[in-house]
């Protein structure tokens, strides 16, 4: 056969035999082998979406929980410091307390001292005077037993009265 | 590598040597009456009415196949097994020669049984309507199962496992469809891509498959069809239909009154419009003439090697023995080459279809200066 000639049998069968592939394999594959493709593009294009998405929100967590964290220690931390405050000022206070309390008591036992001290005294002045008026008494008798001496006491006295 | 190639070397000398001790004049005595490259390398790149198998003359394998005719009316269908290569006839039919060579002829009795060498019979009239199916058709019609059960098949793996890795001929098909619709379909196409898909992967996949058929020398394949001017053409004319039916009227503006041309091409004689209307028709026949020839030509080396053995066996055998390692090696070389051709020559019909569908149908003038 010729070979630049075309063959009416060949255009023939070529028109049909090329009409009825396109027709079945437009119709029952290309539509399905192009969407199939596309859809799992699609689908690999979601997951790896997901994927940083996640990520991103792990990512997001993972800081959210470390500034938790953080604000938790600085909340421990303050509850330290308060606690630490309160104790000192506690210590300090009841140290104060106590020092004056024991001020009180020394200056009470200060106080009943000196009251003993002075009723002691009171007591042993008054014994003196006793003492002395006794010892008054008999000096006195003793010197007023005779009339010179009586005498001479009441001179004495007199000057002395004088003198003051 | 490097130890092998000095065998072959002191091969090929030694062929040339032989050569010289041939008396030429009776080289050439013996070429005319046995064996000639030219009718055999012709008989294998066109299309015949049986499908050679193997064997030469009365010892032939041949698979007869139907021809079909209409003939004044008359659908007439027999076997091609009758005719004999075209050395009997059928009922008045009988295979064209000299100018009709290729065609059935009507002969203007009903002569059926062997015909004789150099008598001469009156020829009634040339079967116009011949849809014989030839080993070209017959090869179509392979080629057409083949792609439509490959891609059915592929299309069912999509439906029965979406959205799952490839698997099989799946994933050895995709990478083809997603470049052709990446790197060829979308760019050239832009939007207008999905609406014209369909045709330019079952182009790209119907020259593909022919093509490679093409290469394998034995049965299923070995028919020349994308080298046979016919297919070509039809292809080159459905691209060329689709381009100008959906042509936009940019595309037309374009032919009629190009941008950028200065008026005296356009308005006394119309210079300007006229090449471009011619070019409406140069793409497809251009389309059409490089397949055809990149096929055919690939094939036609090929056999020439293969004519070589023969050529030398006729002058001793020795020889032919010797050439026939060169020739092998040659068309080994061939072969590689061809299949190349083969995914090229798919591409390029492919691509340039996509092109000029897409410049045709372009709405905004600017892309399309872009894409040209």
């Amino acid at each position: 056969m010729e070979l630049i000639k075309p063959s009416f049998g060949l255009i023939f069968w070529m028109l049909i035999g090329f009409g009825i592939l396109f027709f079945i394999l437009a119709k029952f594959a290309w539509p399905v082998i192009t969407n199939g493709i596309a859809s799992r593009n699609k689908k690999i294009q979601d997951q790896l979406d997901e994927a940083a998405r996640v990520h991103a929100e792990l990512e997001n967590m993972h800081l959210k929980h470390e500034e938790m964290l953080a604000e938790a220690k600085a909340e421990r931390d303050a509850i330290v410091a308060d606690a630490r405050k309160l104790s000192e000022k506690l210590y300090e206070d009841a140290k104060l307390k106590a020092e004056s309390e024991a001020q009180a008591i020394i200056d009470d036992a200060k106080k009943t001292i000196y009251f003993e001290k002075m009723k002691a005294i009171t007591d042993v002045k008054n014994e003196i005077a006793n003492f002395s008026i006794d010892i008054a008494q008999k000096v006195i008798e003793h010197e007023l037993s005779d009339k010179d001496r009586q005498e001479k006491l009441i001179e004495d006295w007199v000057d002395n009265c004088n003198l003051n | 590598m490097k130890y092998n190639i000095k065998p072959f070397k002191i091969l090929l000398l030694w062929v040339a040597f032989m050569g010289m001790f041939l008396p030429k004049n009776a080289l050439a005595a013996k070429e005319e009456e046995g064996f000639q490259a030219g009718p055999f390398i012709l008989e294998h790149v066109t299309d015949s009415y049986g499908w050679h198998i193997c064997g030469e003359g009365d010892k032939s394998v041949t698979i007869p196949l139907p021809i079909i005719l209409v003939d004044q009316g008359r659908l007439v269908c027999f076997s091609s097994g009758k005719l004999h290569h075209g050395e009997a006839a059928y009922e008045g039919y009988a295979m064209g020669w000299g100018d009709q060579k290729g065609a059935i002829v009507k002969l203007s009795d009903d002569y059926t049984g062997h015909l004789t060498p150099g008598t001469e019979y009156a020829v009634d009239h040339v079967c116009k309507f011949n849809i014989s199916i030839t080993k070209n058709v017959c090869a179509l019609f392979i080629s057409l199962i083949l792609i439509a059960w490959i891609f059915l098949s592929v299309a069912r793996q999509y439906e029965r496992h979406p959205d799952e890795a490839p698997r099989g001929l799946q994933g050895f098909l995709e990478p083809v469809i997603v470049f052709l619709q990446d790197e060829v379909i979308n760019p050239s196409l832009g939007d207008r891509a999905p609406k014209y898909t369909p045709y330019l992967l079952t182009l790209f996949f119907f020259i593909l498959l022919n093509n490679m058929l093409g290469i394998i020398p034995i049965f299923p394949g070995g028919a020349n069809l994308t080298g046979n001017i016919a297919v070509t053409g039809i292809l080159a004319l459905i691209t060329f239909f689709i381009t100008n039916i959906s042509a936009k009227k940019e595309y037309w503006i374009d032919i009629f009154n190009t941008p950028g041309v200065p008026w005296w091409l356009k308005l006394p004689a119309p210079i300007m419009p006229f090449v471009e209307l011619i070019g409406i028709f140069t793409k497809p026949f251009v389309l059409m003439v490089r397949l055809f020839a990149n096929i055919t030509a690939g094939h036609i080396i090929v056999l020439g090697f293969i004519s070589l053995i023969f050529i030398f066996g006729q002058m001793a055998p020795a020889i032919g023995y010797g050439v026939s390692l060169v020739s092998i090696l040659f068309y080994i070389f061939m072969g590689v080459l061809e299949l190349l051709v083969a995914f090229i020559q798919a591409f390029v019909f492919t691509l340039l279809s996509a092109i000029y569908i897409g410049t045709a149908t372009e709405e905004h003038h600017e892309e399309s200066t872009e894409l040209a």
